[in-house]
């Protein structure tokens, strides 16, 4: 795993992807961070991780696409398949890297927040019960992102599908809100993956909701795991 | 000697095609073993079965005793491949790659000198530093081939190792092969003939999914035809003569003056070649050349494969 999780790494560093995805994420904040504080006045997290998830919702299913897709069109997962690895480390090692670009990224952020403290007095469970949310969200999108990669040979089919899921997912709210009958929309709330990062931007860290980010990961990435087993047979 | 791959009644479906109809084979320890069959016969999807890349709809595979189907990382551990397109990633440099393979098949020997020994053997030291996408196909064909000696495997499967290379650098990777077989059992496909005259010990010969013909070099080409090529200062009624009763006696012409080309068709395959020159010289026949037919592989394989079209042009 770990030696799948240095190769990608590297790559994202090797191509520009990594510096695009840090760079927007640095600069999109400051914006957000300058807006937020002399525009509003208002010394919140929300004006900075919010309008990141639109950063994110376009360049996730860019760091994600290559992960399978390459191997399998450039055929190098004769080699991942045929070394003495089982498939679901392979499968956690490309995650892992993912998201270690997607936190390596979030960091840089984190210079913010140290600002809000030195001038006004943010409430600090809402400062980190945002950040925890906001990771949590994007672990799950991210592991989507490399499921979809798992499906397909091609890198632009990849982020194109990806984009259309997490889109779906990210509008999830203001798609179903028009629902009436209670059950149906209570089942559909329960899909949601955005709402349940509310009680995290109040600073309420409740067990359940860190359960289900961390369950969906681990589903998404057994089904990948499973995809990639499954081709074996065809 | 000990057999260190094992086939069983091996079968793999794509849908309703049949790619590979009930293949059985053994390979024993330290042999050379060569796929032969037209593009398209399943000598690959056997490789991938018997790497693990692809598993089998049914039938059994055992590679130093341990079934792929249960210890596949057990299998996978003695097992170099090399797939029919390398699988190199271009932006590494040669180093970095096997460093990578290194890393990934958890090799326990000491790293720097391990990569170092196994550039060497595939003669790639000089470009160890290069991007592997800068370098010309040999190469990276030899950094395939480096791929699957790390770890030191006991058994290497190389999927058409030649294929798409010049000539000089198909005579280089085939003294590699060569070198490599002396200490390692090696399964090699190819629809090149020569290239099994060249590095092989035994033959495999598949067809349709099935195995056409299976034995040495020497038993397929060379022994058992029963027909001898002679040519002697003669007459071709006297040589007739002298070989009454022996088999059927044809003039194949005269190549040089004075002389007769005969060709005896013995009705038996036995060695009869003493035979034939003692009695020639007892009869006072010069003999100027004399050769046992031989079947080349060429005719071995169109026989076996029933193809008309050889592949076998380079």
């Amino acid at each position: 795993m770990k030696a799948i999780f240095k190769k990608e790494l590297r790559n994202y560093f090797l191509t520009p992807i990594g510096y695009i995805f840090m760079s927007a994420f640095f600069a999109l904040s400051a914006l957000y961070f300058v807006q937020g504080m002399v525009y509003y006045q208002v010394a919140s997290v929300a004006y900075i991780l919010t309008p990141l998830n639109m950063i994110c919702l376009f360049i996730v299913p860019v760091i994600t696409m290559q992960l399978f897709a390459e191997e399998k069109n450039k055929k190098t997962d004769q080699l991942l398949l045929t070394v003495p690895v089982n498939v679901s480390e392979i499968v956690l090692g490309k995650y892992f890297a993912a998201l270690a670009v997607f936190l390596i990224s979030l960091a840089v952020t984190f210079v913010f927040p140290f600002i809000f403290f030195a001038i006004s007095k943010p409430i600090l469970s809402e400062v980190i019960g945002s950040y925890i949310g906001f990771i949590l969200v994007w672990s799950v999108f991210i592991a989507i992102g490399v499921f979809i990669s798992s499906c397909t040979e091609s890198q632009v089919v990849s982020a194109i599908l990806t984009f259309i899921v997490l889109f779906v997912l990210y509008s999830w709210d203001s798609l179903t809100s028009g629902v009436s009958i209670v059950w149906i929309k209570n089942i559909l709330d329960w899909f949601s993956v955005l709402k349940r990062f509310e009680d995290f931007q109040i600073g309420l860290l409740n067990l359940p909701n860190i359960v289900y980010y961390v369950s969906v990961v681990f589903a998404t990435l057994f089904l990948t795991a499973r995809n990639i087993e499954k081709r074996r047979f065809n | 000697m000990e057999t260190v791959i094992e086939i069983k009644d091996l079968v793999k479906k794509y849908g309703e095609n049949e790619a590979v109809k009930g293949i059985s084979f053994e390979i024993k320890r330290g042999e050379v073993v060569g796929f032969l069959g037209p593009n398209g016969a399943g000598k690959s999807t056997t490789m991938n079965i018997l790497t693990g890349y692809l598993s089998s709809t049914s039938g059994e595979v055992k590679v130093c005793g341990y079934s792929i189907l249960e210890n596949p990382n057990e299998v996978k551990k003695r097992i170099g491949y090399l797939p029919e397109q390398p699988p190199l990633y271009f932006d590494m440099t040669v180093y970095e790659y096997l460093s990578f393979v290194y890393d990934l098949k958890g090799v326990k020997e000491d790293k720097q000198a391990h990569i170092t020994e196994v550039m060497e053997i595939v003669d790639i030291e000089k470009v160890s530093g290069r991007l592997i996408k800068n370098l010309s196909k040999g190469y990276k064909q030899r950094v395939g081939l480096a791929q699957a000696l790390i770890g030191s495997p006991e058994v290497l499967i190389l999927d058409e190792p030649t294929v798409g290379l010049d000539p000089g650098q198909i005579i280089e990777i085939r003294s590699v092969i060569k070198k490599l077989g002396e200490k390692r059992t090696i399964i090699l496909s190819t629809h090149i003939l020569q290239e099994v005259a060249a590095i092989c010990d035994r033959v495999i010969i598949i067809n349709n999914g099935q195995i056409a013909a299976m034995d040495t070099l020497e038993n397929l080409s060379g022994a058992g035809t029963g027909e001898y090529l002679i040519r002697a200062r003669s007459s071709f009624s006297k040589i007739k003569d002298i070989f009454a009763g022996m088999g059927r006696i044809e003039n194949m012409g005269h190549a040089e003056s004075g002389t007769v080309d005969v060709k005896i068709t013995t009705d038996t395959v036995a060695d009869k070649r003493a035979q034939i020159i003692n009695t020639l010289v007892s009869n006072g026949v010069d003999v100027l050349m004399f050769r046992p037919v031989e079947h080349t592989l060429e005719e071995v394989f169109i026989k076996a494969t029933g193809s008309a079209e050889t592949e076998a042009s380079e």
